[in-house]
């Protein structure tokens, strides 16, 4: 038990707890949304459009969490235009729109100088750098978020149902969309520095896919995956320091329990599919 | 159930309302109409030939390209989508679907008690009884159309919108869709629908518009389902026979070819 505990008498360890924790427990929430809409791969191209945005900002000298968090919305917003409008194909023009980002965010991470630790932070994340700043911004989007989904949970859900429907009964679809893509930028915007934007996508989409497994009403889903969230987050971040003398990546380890998790989460429901078959 | 506050304009008045997808190209021209509150108007046409446009413009999601079209101020729609339209795997009860309809005016996201109450009094009077905590994807076809149903008058419309509710059920569930359209009219919710059945408007519609990028023909159906109409209509010679009082439409090349084999 002391060796499980070790670790947390330092506290850039509990500020990577922290984060990992609430981070995951944040995407786990949103991820629900993203999930639930096919939304997966605007998760993935909008993490590499805010590391263009966050460069950028670098590089000009403006804040980089407002520069990226404006240029993420924007970002978002256009996806979504794109994605409602299907004259072209989405995911293409996502894939275009966002890879060119994310190239003009390596070029000016490059011009700008920076030491190579912050690029490579900023790419793969680096949950024990986690500072006291990190904590604080990560527990006000998810507060944020918390709020947004709790009182606008009907207008939010309906829009992620049938929109066709809910826009005709009450539910202004832009303002649903901007909302939720608001929210996803800010999330991908303060995780994106601790889990890193190749891996940011995972945390969306797995804990959530996990539930989506094992539950089939919708409350229960937000709220067992923000729980599985939080969990991979704890877990994989307390591994990572207890596995190899602490020399794995807390990142790729919160990813990987999660995978592991929905791997024994696959099998069970199949299981249970098949049962309820027979009966 | 429809609000009373409504003032007794029409819910709808088209006048030489064309509408289409872009500036050039019109899809259904100069249709002059009112559909009035009470009203229960199915509109009938070929494929292609706008209803879908017809019931876009109706639901405020296409402005007309010429005329107008006015709808009746604070104008509340209730509309039932086909039952293809959405995944029935997304994880929602029947209870949690009907109550998205609902979304504003209470800033709590579950249920209040009075809520739930008119919840369980439409499920119970669209007979689904004892299915409220049941997962959407447990519903058969004509169980997840009267969810619609349900959904739809939970946000407490003035009119009610189907688009083909009838299509892709069995002959049962098609008749008890239209016997259900028709209590709830009886009980004073104005409906229109658009449909391919003939049949099931003449026996349970009062009042029929036909189209085929203009209106042919709109009426009772006694009146309108007359072979000059169908036949400008689909195209195709029609026959129409009376039975029960009421017209029964066969296709005129069937009936033919059953003559001359016989």
């Amino acid at each position: 038990m002391d060796g499980f505990l070790e670790p947390f008498r330092y506290d850039f360890f509990r500020n990577g707890v922290a984060v990992a924790t609430i981070s995951g427990a944040l995407c786990g929430l949103i991820g629900v949304y993203v999930v639930l809409r096919s939304m997966s791969y605007i998760g993935h191209g909008l993490s590499h459009s805010i590391f263009g945005g966050f460069a950028i900002s670098t590089l000009i000298g403006v804040n980089p969490f407002l520069g990226a968090g404006v240029w993420g919305f924007g970002s978002a917003l256009a996806t979504t235009a794109v994605t409602n409008r299907r004259k072209i194909g989405a995911d293409a023009a996502i894939g275009v729109i966002t890879t060119a980002s994310y190239a003009l965010g390596i070029v000016a991470f490059k011009l700008a100088k920076g030491p190579k630790k912050n690029f490579d932070a900023a790419v793969f994340g680096s949950i024990l750098g986690a500072s006291q700043g990190d904590v604080l911004r990560v527990l006000g989007v998810s507060l944020l978020a918390g709020v947004v989904i709790f009182f606008r949970y009907r207008k939010l859900l309906f829009n992620t149902f049938d929109p066709d429907v809910a826009e005709v009964m009450g539910v202004n679809r832009f303002r649903a969309d901007a909302l939720l893509m608001l929210v996803l930028a800010a999330a991908i915007l303060v995780t994106m520095n601790v889990i890193g934007v190749t891996l940011v996508a995972a945390t969306l989409v797995i804990p959530a896919s996990i539930a989506r497994l094992l539950v089939d009403s919708f409350p229960r889903l937000l709220l067992l995956s923000t729980v599985l969230g939080a969990g991979c987050g704890f877990s994989g971040i307390v591994l990572s320091w207890h596995l190899y003398d602490g020399d794995l990546p807390s990142g790729p380890i919160i990813v990987l329990t999660s995978s592991f998790l929905f791997g024994l989460a696959f099998v069970a429901s199949s299981r249970r599919a098949r049962l309820g078959h027979v009966h | 159930m429809p609000s009373s506050s409504m003032a007794a304009e029409p819910l709808f008045d088209f006048r030489g309302a064309s509408f289409g997808y872009n500036d050039h190209h019109s899809v259904v021209d100069d249709v002059t109409m009112q559909i009035e509150r009470g009203d229960f108007v199915g509109i009938v046409g070929p494929s292609g030939a706008g209803k879908t446009t017809l019931l876009r413009a109706l639901l405020g999601k296409l402005a007309p390209m010429s005329g107008t079209l006015q709808r009746a101020e604070g104008l509340r729609i209730g509309y039932v989508p086909q039952v293809e339209s959405v995944s029935w795997d997304f994880p929602v009860t029947v209870g949690q679907a009907v109550l998205m309809a609902r979304n504003s005016g209470r800033i709590l996201p579950w249920r209040s008690k009075d809520e739930h109450a008119e919840i369980l009094f439409l499920l119970e009077h669209l007979g689904l009884s004892g299915l409220e905590n049941r997962q959407i994807r447990q519903l058969s076809g004509g169980q997840q159309q009267r969810m619609f149903i349900a959904r739809a008058l939970f946000g407490r419309p003035h009119v009610l919108l189907l688009d083909e509710p009838t299509s892709g059920v069995d002959v049962k569930t098609r008749h008890d869709i239209l016997h259900l359209l028709g209590d709830l009219n009886g009980d004073g919710v104005s409906i229109v629908l658009t449909t391919h059945d003939l049949n099931g408007i003449a026996a349970h519609l009062p009042e029929v518009v036909c189209i085929n990028r203009r209106v042919i023909g709109s009426g009772p159906p006694t009146q309108v389902l007359c072979p000059t109409v169908l036949e400008a209509t689909f195209g195709a010679p029609m026959d129409v026979l009376i039975h029960g009082g009421l017209p029964v439409v066969v296709d005129s090349a069937a009936n033919r070819l059953r003559t001359v084999a016989s």
